[in-house]
């Protein structure tokens, strides 16, 4: 609602501010023109070299590298067993930590939108914790916590469970994150009105909040998936990288890569890359889906 | 009704426990376990020491440059219509969903011996690989997005009508960014540093790829704590996991004290 009273508002003032110009020498106009037009370009190109070099190079490179020796030997580097063994764990877990965290992100940000309780300013903190840890020490906690020598006497380390539960330490923020501002903007009248027609809690969460907080839900879990796809400090401690059965593919890359075979690594990187590219457009459509409403 | 909030509330608060605040209360609790000492040894030691000057020294270049271009790109996409505006927001999110990995191997290729780069470089006696360059380049990537995903949607919700009239009173290009742009966005700039620069300190995938983690040399604090960790000195990795987690928590408090005026700026 603010935003569209300030987009009218922002029309009406339009033709003001031109007139405001167009009444100024006309010599000025000029000189302010030409200098904008040389700031927009000094900037734009600023973005462009930065963007090339940092990130659009190094990522042609990586592309080039995986085909230069054929499409065949692409295809002989993915389909290795190991790399297949690797890439399947490796979506397996990301998907149960997405899920998980999906559920517990969600009931999270409920309880911090909804309830109140003394202490929740630091619960509301403590959440965007994994977001400044760094990751190789959340994975020296996590197994610390559930290795063999954990307090709790639950001795996971070195098994896909410990994978799952390092990732969910590293996934946790993103769907409360993207729950928390919808929850907090939802009108309660709505909820309301259900439950004065007759609507049990269960169908009012059903029918009525998570209609409005799927899009929320939806932009984090692709987020923590990809986080979680692309995972290595969290990881490399607490999964003891077997090969087939708990080397995930990013560390695939990484032993494959310090063994000589960078090509081979490259192959199994692009399917990344991919998948990082797919979750992007994904989590665009989202975006565009959820404020379809808003641009009419 | 209230047994419902009772019950969310504490599945909530025992899934923290477990995941989050459990795991990371392991720090203090293995500490006091294998000695104080020991952990004070280790974090004096030569290597450690060594390693945190190269990860501040990796911050301090990535972040001033990363806070930039954050700035920049936001504008240029807030503000400005330009061909290829759509790529331009790909390759500035790109950094988020990319195996940090996968940013370092392709730095790897780029650099190496047989890279587009790498000969030109190696025949310069130009390192980059193996060196601080790379492993700069290797932390600039992965924080790309943080400042343009804080300063993006501020920009958009303050608007361009303070801008506008500060031009018609005839106000440069220049000046307007100074005493309008930048004081507005100014809390959202704070927090895009400092996640940049958590990001910056915690870097561990991309570093180990191009650095090759050589102790004493090109070996960053977090790589270190792998180090110590694969030696068996447990007293050592818990010793600097605990001055990196006390770096989170002063993030994490930055942030929580520059959160709540974004809307009043």
């Amino acid at each position: 609602m603010g935003a569209s009273s300030r987009s009218k508002r922002l029309s009406e003032d339009r033709p003001l501010a031109s007139t405001g110009l167009a009444l100024r020498p006309r010599r000025s106009r000029s000189v302010l023109h030409s200098s904008e037009r040389a700031a927009t370009a000094l900037s734009l190109g600023f973005v462009t070299a930065f963007l090339t070099v940092i990130v659009a190079l190094p990522i042609a490179a990586l592309i080039w590298a995986s085909k230069k020796r054929g499409g065949s030997d692409f295809w002989q580097a993915i389909s290795n067993p190991e790399a297949v063994a690797a890439l399947k764990l490796t979506i397996t877990v990301a998907v149960i930590a997405a899920l998980v965290n999906a559920v517990f992100g969600t009931i999270i940000a409920w309880v911090l939108v909804r309830d109140e309780f003394r202490g929740k300013s630091i619960v509301n903190a403590l959440i965007d914790l994994p977001f400044a840890l760094p990751t190789i020490v959340a994975g020296l906690v996590v197994l610390a916590f559930y290795g063999t020598s954990s307090p709790l006497g639950i001795h996971v380390a070195f098994t896909r469970t410990a994978i799952v539960l390092a990732l969910l330490f590293v996934t946790l923020p993103f769907v409360v994150r993207t729950v928390q501002p919808v929850l907090i903007e939802l009108d309660k009248d709505m909820e309301e009105a259900a439950r004065s027609l007759g609507a049990d809690e269960f169908t009012v969460f059903r029918r009525v909040v998570l209609p409005n907080i799927l899009p929320g839900i939806l932009s984090g879990v692709t987020m923590a998936f990809a986080r979680a796809i692309g995972e290595i400090g969290a990881i490399v401690l607490i999964s003891g990288n077997l090969p087939y059965k708990t080397e995930v593919s990013s560390v695939y890359i990484f032993l494959r890569n310090q063994g000589g075979d960078p090509a081979g690594a490259s192959a199994v990187a692009v399917v990344l890359l991919s998948i990082s590219f797919a979750v992007l457009l994904a989590v665009g459509g989202v975006r565009r889906f959820a404020t379809r409403f808003e641009r009419a | 009704m209230l047994s419902r909030k009772l019950t969310l509330r504490s599945l909530a608060f025992v899934y923290l426990l477990m995941i989050l605040v459990g795991p990371l209360s392991m720090i203090f609790w293995r500490i006091g376990k294998d000695g104080v000492t020991n952990a004070w040894d280790a974090l004096i030691a030569h290597d450690t020491i060594h390693a945190f000057q190269v990860t501040l020294t990796i911050a301090i270049i990535a972040v001033p440059l990363n806070t930039l271009f954050g700035i920049v790109v936001s504008l240029a996409i807030v503000r400005k219509k330009f061909p290829g505006k759509g790529l331009v927001n790909a390759f500035v999110d790109l950094p988020l969903a990319l195996s940090p990995v996968v940013v370092g191997l392709a730095l790897f290729l780029l650099y190496g011996r047989t890279g587009w780069f790498g000969s030109w470089f190696i025949s310069h006696h130009i390192q980059i690989l193996f060196a601080l360059p790379g492993m700069v380049l290797a932390t600039i990537f992965v924080s790309v997005p943080f400042v343009a995903r804080e300063v993006v949607p501020t920009l958009r919700e303050i608007g361009d009508d303070q801008e506008q009239a500060a031009r018609t009173l005839g106000a440069s290009g220049w000046q307007t960014f100074w005493r309008i742009t930048l004081p507005s966005i100014r809390w959202a700039v704070i927090y895009g540093v400092v996640l940049t620069t958590a990001r910056c300190l915690g870097e561990f995938g991309a570093v180990a790829v191009v650095s090759g983690s050589i102790q004493g040399k090109t070996e960053t604090a977090t790589l270190r704590v792998d180090e110590e960790y694969q030696n068996l000195n447990y007293a050592g990795a818990y010793g600097i996991s605990l001055v990196l987690a006390a770096i989170a928590i002063l993030v994490l408090i930055i942030m929580t004290v520059s959160r709540p005026k974004e809307g009043t700026a």
